[in-house]
């Protein structure tokens, strides 16, 4: 019978959910990645692809053999170190668009530092390079949290100011003074000494340890947000700050904390890029990380295991994309496509949480009568 | 039909023809394993109008002239740090017997890639390292900027040419000087204003540099950057320009004086003939007027017929090998004499250039 009523239904109706589904939170990526795959393959199609080909090609293909499993990882590690830093800071609602500075300044700092050990050997002086690549994308980040506690400066006006200096640094330091004297004045530095590039995880492959740090701040950072009394303050700042302030948290101190974090876990993946795939300064270090990762920590809903997935997600497409350029001889806006495309439908599932469809039903009355009919019968 | 059958149905059909194709393209691939595949790694999108698609003119040239003896493909817009690399890589292990790296930051990222495979050839353009498997080609477009830096000196007006630059390596810097040395010599009061619009691509940051430079009275723009933005906005001011990478008149006719152009095609070709006939070596290749790599675009009929000839027989001269641009006497931005009348600055010191000569206005940034 019921399938024979919904012949007369027409449309459907939004209703708001009694409280948001955690059913559909966990469904809601999942339902935008089947959207993203089915378009994917209708834009295949469309431009004349046989659309499960063209998909494999750009999902599975890049994973068919070990290499592409390490540059996954090698790809992901920066983006989740960046997100993993972001994810505090927009958890107490600071909203710092700064990574992409911190990341540069990272690599730069740490670069000087690598450049200037040249000549020297012995395991310490990777851990200088690193620890100061860190230090230094932490000091950018205090930069933006000095103006926002003491002078009450928009940090989302200065993150994204001190971006642009920080490129423009980076630009400075390779046109100018740490550029190779032996490379023809080439805009970029001296390849660093091996004792300061990062150690490889399999011999032959780019992957390097940069892929432990990456995991260890995603543990650290999980601890931090579900089991420490910062987390639970970062987490009382955001959802609500004058509740924060009534309960007596230092919000300025609360500010520093996490926008230090952020910086020194951006830093050390700029340090990472150049000691690890790079191995050198130039111009084009930042592959716009820092901001790829304000995507990832939305994607993975501020959720350390998200992101974890979201960071991987974001990498894949761009080696996909890559790849159908390669194998289909396909444009590469198709990577923005896919990347867009995935965002979009994982904001409108994303409202499946909050409402849920009805199949509206008919009037009351008539199913009334119905009932009254069928009683009768 | 229910809507769940519905449903079903709708991810059963592409599930369907996924498993088809991919066995069919696994078919594709193992019988299709003749011709010679050519990959070529590009750092704009191949429709930029400028650096790219030179490039890729040059690989639709060896498409067309060796037909079914090559497959050639492309990935455009590759940044110069970490992912050239594994772009480089994956084409090397998808079966590419030849691949061309069209920009310079891709030096470092194609010699790792070349070691670990030795079998396949690589080509890079505008760099300085090689391996064994590994050559280096460029084109000598400073003499095409010489050539339209005399017309420039002959057009002006107010005696003001306007420069948009990219970023200040010697490639750059080289271009500026060849074309201040031509403009000079055809108009010794020009002077030649840059502005730095560090970017490779970026059509609007193109357009207000060019904007500014008409703003500080120059007449007469022309480039180094890939997009045709400057062509636009000077036909919309009413200005000359001067294109660079590809003839630019279709952006603005009138506007559009002449344009230093790259023709990689026939190198391109001819490298992928070595590697059939296995005669291919690494060696590091500079040709330029003489061999047609680079050329200039038809001058525009507001050109006046003294000028074309000016330009022709200078042309002549540099083919024939009689004139090298940078003949002496080159005297820098200070006043310093850089090479004396009767000598000519060496190539060494051409890849290298880090000065401006004397008649560019401005700091070079960082020198």
């Amino acid at each position: 019978m019921s399938s024979q009523r919904s012949k007369h239904l027409f449309g459907v109706r939004l209703e708001k959910r009694a409280s948001d589904s955690r059913w559909m939170a966990y469904c809601s990526p999942l339902l935008a990645i089947l959207l993203t795959l089915l378009c994917g393959a209708g834009i295949f199609a469309s431009l004349g692809h046989a659309p499960g080909a063209a998909l494999y090609t750009f999902f599975l293909q890049p994973l068919e053999d070990f290499y592409g499993w390490t540059e996954l990882g090698l790809k992901a590690s920066p983006l989740l170190l960046c997100a993993m830093g972001l994810v505090l800071c927009f958890k107490a609602k600071i909203w710092n668009i700064g990574a992409e500075g911190q990341f540069i300044i990272g690599a730069l700092g740490g670069g000087y530092m690598a450049l200037q050990l040249d000549s020297m050997e012995g395991p310490w002086v990777l851990f200088a390079v690193v620890a100061f690549g860190a230090l230094c994308g932490m000091l950018w980040a205090a930069l933006a949290a000095l103006l926002k506690t003491r002078f009450a400066c928009n940090e989302i006006l200065t993150t994204i100011m001190l971006n642009y200096i920080a490129l423009n640094w980076l630009y400075y330091s390779v046109y100018g003074p740490l550029k190779d004297p032996a490379g023809y004045n080439f805009p970029e530095s001296a390849l660093f000494s091996d004792s300061s590039l990062l150690p490889l995880l399999f011999d032959g492959y780019r992957l390097n340890i940069s892929l432990y740090f990456a995991l260890l701040a995603l543990a650290c950072v999980w601890t931090l947000m579900s089991r420490t009394l910062f987390g639970f303050q970062i987490a009382v700042l955001g959802e609500d700050a004058s509740a924060a302030r009534y309960a007596g948290f230092k919000q300025n101190r609360l500010v520093w904390l996490a926008l230090l974090v952020c910086g020194a876990l951006a830093g050390l993946a700029g340090i990472s890029e150049v000691t690890g795939p790079v191995g050198q300064l130039n111009a084009n270090i930042s592959l716009g990380y820092g901001y790829a990762a304000i995507i990832v920590v939305f994607l993975g809903r501020m959720h350390p295991v998200g992101i974890l997935f979201a960071s991987v997600l974001l990498a894949l497409t761009f080696m996909g994309g890559e790849m159908v350029q390669m194998e289909l001889t396909l444009p590469k806006s198709l990577t923005g496509l896919f990347q867009g495309m995935l965002l979009f439908f994982l904001l409108a599932c994303d409202f499946l949480i909050g409402y849920q469809l009805q199949w509206s039903r008919p009037n009351r009355k008539i199913s009334t009568v119905d009932i009254a009919q069928k009683a009768q019968e | 039909m229910n809507p769940m059958q519905r449903f079903k149905n709708i991810i059963k059909r592409p599930l369907g023809s996924f498993a088809v194709a991919a066995g069919l393209a696994a078919i594709a691939a193992t019988v299709n394993a003749d011709p010679l595949k050519v990959g070529f790694i590009y750092v704009g999108p191949t429709g930029d109008a400028g650096w790219t698609y030179s490039h890729d003119l040059g690989r639709q040239y060896v498409e067309a002239q060796l037909g079914d003896k090559v497959e050639t493909s492309y990935v455009e817009s590759v940044s110069e740090g970490a992912d050239a690399e594994r772009v480089i890589h994956q084409m090397a292990s998808k079966g590419h017997e030849l691949i061309f790296t069209t920009s310079f930051g891709y030096m470092n990222p194609t010699l790792k890639v070349a070691k670990r495979f030795p079998k396949v050839v690589f080509e890079h353009a505008s760099g300085y390292k090689r391996a064994k498997n590994m050559g280096t080609y460029f084109t000598r477009a400073y003499q095409g900027r010489y050539l339209t830096g005399l017309v420039a000196g002959k057009m002006t007006k107010t005696n003001v040419l306007g420069y948009v630059a990219s970023f200040p390596i010697p490639e750059v810097i080289r271009g500026i000087n060849a074309f201040t040395k031509g403009a000079r010599e055809a108009n010794p009061d020009v002077t030649v204003k840059v502005v730095w619009a560090s970017t490779w691509y970026d059509p609007a940051k193109e357009r207000e540099a060019a904007e500014t430079l008409i703003l500080q009275n120059a007449d007469v723009l022309t480039q180094h950057t890939d997009s045709a933005a400057i062509i636009q906005s000077a036909q919309a001011k009413g200005v000359y320009a001067i294109g660079y990478h590809s003839d630019m008149s279709l952006y603005g006719k009138d506007a559009h004086l002449t344009a230093t152009v790259h023709n990689w095609g026939p190198l391109y070709l001819e490298k992928a003939q070595q590697v059939i006939d296995g005669s291919w070596k690494a060696v590091d290749l500079w040709p330029g007027i003489a061999e047609g790599t680079t050329d200039i675009a038809p001058l525009n009929a507001a050109v006046p017929e003294e000028v074309k000839q000016l330009v022709a027989e200078k042309k002549a001269a540099i083919k024939a090998g009689t004139l090298r641009v940078f003949d002496g006497p080159v005297v820098n931005q200070k006043g310093e004499m850089v090479v004396p009348a009767g000598e000519s600055l060496e190539d060494a010191a051409l890849l290298g250039m880090n000065y401006y000569l004397q008649g560019v206005q401005g700091k070079l940034p960082q020198s």
